[in-house]
């Protein structure tokens, strides 16, 4: 062992990307025993998430959905090892255990091998609680770890309040559309992905997902394992009790998330941005962003919006896509492209 | 490897001059630890500085983590021991509060890591000094709490400690209390063990069928609710209750191998076997307080001390056993339970709830002395004496005083 080197990584595990849907292995390794809502797609994040990453895996929930609905006492849903961490520790789970098991395997105490460490977090346990833990993660080289954020933009599992990742106006119970005041939540939603990845240069993975592309998402889940060091993927998932649409609805608004260019779909490797999927027909003009009219409509969180609150939203979006450094992920301009300083 | 068990061969035991904080981190190394994580907060901090110079030496070989707060800290080792991995951390005052979370959940995680606890007084407002209601604060939650008063003590409880703690019987952590600048920075001759009788005494760390790894996939803490966190709860309560049989096998042994003895593991006595009252108290207040007894010896007052170590397990029935002895017991806190029964201290209502069921029931007096780091005098102690003389004289005086106190 060279002990003079700085940053020591293990050898990660080399995961393929799978070349079609038909290719995808029938093993499961999040299963049957859940008791998620009809519709929810944080339920199949974690099912995909798992058959991605495969049998040689560590998965830490921290507490939320994906925590309360999936372990039962007596009826786990998961094949491979988990274990529960707290809202804030998706970060510090991840780093614990990847630490751990790097120790021991270096000092002859456990067998030598790549091991898959993933940490999923929700939207309040990630965005909100756990921020600065997985700041801390994601500056740490020395690990080979993923920590997934499945974003279904509340507090739903405690009863649907606001994160600081729920979109701007949406009804919550901590946010209820009132007689004097009808936006309760007036806070752009934190863009989170983009922050992480402007934040931790060294960090070499940080994507964007969508289980309406369930393909896609599941090769940013092996690419992120694959990369090695710390990395960071922030899943959108339509919630039905959360939005408040029919359960049929989940995969569409996902889509329609994604087409009206609310949500992007992006990579960041190694320091370079790349769109994906609908997200880069959009930028490439190959297809037409649909107004977020549509996608907000179709949800009771948004049902007490006006014409003017539909607007701004859209004004915002557009801004995102005309007026951002790059769009979805770097939310400023340079002054000298900026028509209202040059002006 | 050949060289490095050749390099062991050749140790033997050195004795070294250094503070309590050094104390633990050499035994850290000399336990191995592979996962350690620091944060900085002052008293305790200095054990971590320790490490480091430890690790940037090439002395000692662990991953160690600089954390980005202290609950992180205590998160991040608790998922490397559930994978496995002997850990180590610490904290101070506000810090372990600031982790009090991750606290909650180790012992119900049975997670047996061991940290150090410089204490110091809890903020508003800031002192650096030592009070023990940080690590008091955790003291319902299956943690074993041991508070020493020497740099060797340190050392040698964190050898013990590791070994109690993750005994299978246990498996349950163990937090080991150095008074903030008394003990974390104050120097002491230590005689640090061999790494052999260290290896003889202190077996790896198994963690058999609840170790998680993709060769054993388990799923750890789920939703048990009001089906079966009841019966959870009470599995943790027999770890707590079978650690005193553990103790004391841990320091016999400890007292085999290394050939230092420690007497009964849960309390020291002092000048006790002629006293007709006692002071019973925690920590470094032992060296005024020993100083003063023998200043009142020499007067033909028989005083006596009894300084607990093992706060939890607490070794009541032995404990209120030997206190029946005297003819009036005075308790002196480094802590504060504002609102508790007779407006005492956390030591003096656990040690008239543990006299409740003894035969012989002397009065127990409170006293709060010593908080924010302040000093405890031996005009202090000799006070505190007289108090406890006159109530042993049938004289009754109030059950909690403020010692040592600015009016």
């Amino acid at each position: 062992m060279d002990t003079t080197a700085t940053v020591e990584t293990q050898p990660g595990v080399k995961l393929d990307p799978f070349k079609g849907v038909k290719k995808l292995p029938l093993e499961e390794f999040f299963t049957s025993g859940h008791r998620t809502c009809q519709g929810c797609e944080s339920a199949l994040v974690m099912k995909m998430m798992a058959k991605a990453a495969g049998p040689r895996t560590i998965v830490l929930g921290s507490t939320g959905c994906m925590y309360v609905a999936n372990t039962t006492y007596y009826s786990t849903s998961w094949v491979i090892p988990w274990m529960h961490t707290q809202l804030g520790s998706s970060g510090s789970a991840a780093m614990g255990s990847a630490a751990g098991l790097k120790a021991q395997m270096r000092k002859g105490k456990m067998k030598k091998e790549p091991i898959n460490v993933i940490a999923f977090c929700g939207d309040g346990g990630g965005a909100d609680m756990g921020l600065s833990a997985i700041s801390a993660a994601l500056t740490h080289p020395d690990y080979n770890l993923l920590i997934l954020m499945y974003d279904n933009e509340s507090y739903a599992n405690t009863d649907i309040q606001l994160s600081g990742s729920t979109p701007y106006g949406a009804h919550t119970t901590f946010s209820p559309p009132g007689a004097t005041k009808r936006i309760m939540h007036h806070r752009w939603k934190k863009n989170m992905a983009g922050m992480l990845a402007a934040g931790h240069p060294t960090c070499r993975y940080v994507a964007t997902m969508c289980m309406s592309y369930g393909l896609q998402g599941m090769n940013c889940v092996r690419k992120a394992l694959s990369i090695g060091g710390p990395t960071f993927i922030h899943s959108l998932d339509p919630c039905p009790k959360g939005w408040d649409y029919d359960p049929i609805l989940s995969h569409e608004l996902g889509e329609l998330a994604v087409a009206t260019g609310i949500w992007p779909l992006y990579e960041v490797k190694d320091g370079v941005v790349t769109l994906y999927g609908k997200t880069k027909q959009l930028a490439e003009g190959q297809s037409p962003r649909l107004p977020v009219r549509e996608y907000l409509l179709k949800q009771g969180r948004f049902a007490h919006f006006r014409e003017e609150d539909i607007e701004y939203f859209q004004k915002k979006v557009d801004e995102m896509w005309e007026r951002w450094l790059i769009p979805g992920v770097i939310p400023f301009v340079k002054d000298v492209e900026d028509e209202r300083i040059s002006a | 490897m050949a060289q490095a068990v050749a390099h062991r061969a050749e140790e033997t035991e050195k004795t070294a001059l250094i503070t309590g904080s050094e104390a633990i981190a050499v035994a850290c190394k000399l336990a191995d630890v592979d996962v350690i994580t620091a944060y900085p907060i002052r008293p305790y901090d200095t054990v971590m500085q320790y490490v480091a110079k430890l690790v940037a030496n090439g002395e000692f070989d662990c991953e160690y983590i600089v954390a980005e707060s202290e609950h992180s800290q205590f998160e991040i080792v608790k998922h490397a021991s559930a994978v496995g991995a002997r850990v180590f951390s610490g904290s101070s005052g506000v810090g372990w509060m600031y982790a009090f979370e991750a606290l909650t959940v180790t012992p119900a995680l049975r997670i047996p890591m061991v940290v150090m606890v410089g204490n110091r007084a809890l903020d508003d407002p800031g002192a650096f000094g030592v009070e023990h209601n940080d690590a008091l604060a955790v003291r319902d939650l299956g943690w074993q709490l041991v508070w020493v008063d020497s740099a060797q003590e340190a050392l040698d409880t964190a050898l013990i400690a590791y070994r109690v703690a993750e005994d299978r019987r246990v498996f349950l952590p163990c937090a080991i209390s150095c008074d903030g600048a008394f003990l974390t920075h104050s120097q002491g001759l230590v005689k640090i063990p061999s790494q052999d009788k260290v290896d003889a005494f202190l077996p790896p760390y198994q963690r058999g069928d609840l170790l998680l790894h993709p060769d054993n996939p388990i799923t750890i803490a789920p939703q048990a609710n009001e089906d079966w966190l009841m019966e959870i709860r009470r599995q943790t309560a027999a770890g707590m209750e079978r650690s005193t049989a553990v103790i004391r096998e841990a320091y016999a042994e400890f007292e085999q191998i290394f050939g230092r003895k420690y007497g009964n593991p849960f309390f020291e006595e002092y000048a006790t076997e002629d006293a007709d009252v006692v002071l019973v108290g925690m920590g470094t207040l032992s060296t005024p307080v020993k100083v003063a007894i023998r200043q009142m010896r020499r007067e033909g007052k028989k005083v006596g001390f009894v300084r607990v170590r093992w706060f939890r397990p607490f070794a009541a029935e032995e404990l209120a056993r030997t206190l029946g002895r005297f003819s009036a017991v005075g308790v002196i806190d480094r802590d504060f339970s504002l609102g508790s029964p007779h407006l005492g201290g956390v030591l003096a209502t656990e040690v008239r709830a543990a006299m409740y069921l003894a035969t012989s029931q002397p009065p127990v007096l409170g006293f709060i002395c010593g908080l924010g780091g302040r000093e405890v005098t031996v005009p202090d102690v000799r006070k505190m004496s007289d108090i406890i003389r006159e109530a042993a004289e049938g004289h009754p005086q109030p059950p909690t005083q403020w010692i040592g106190l600015r009016e």
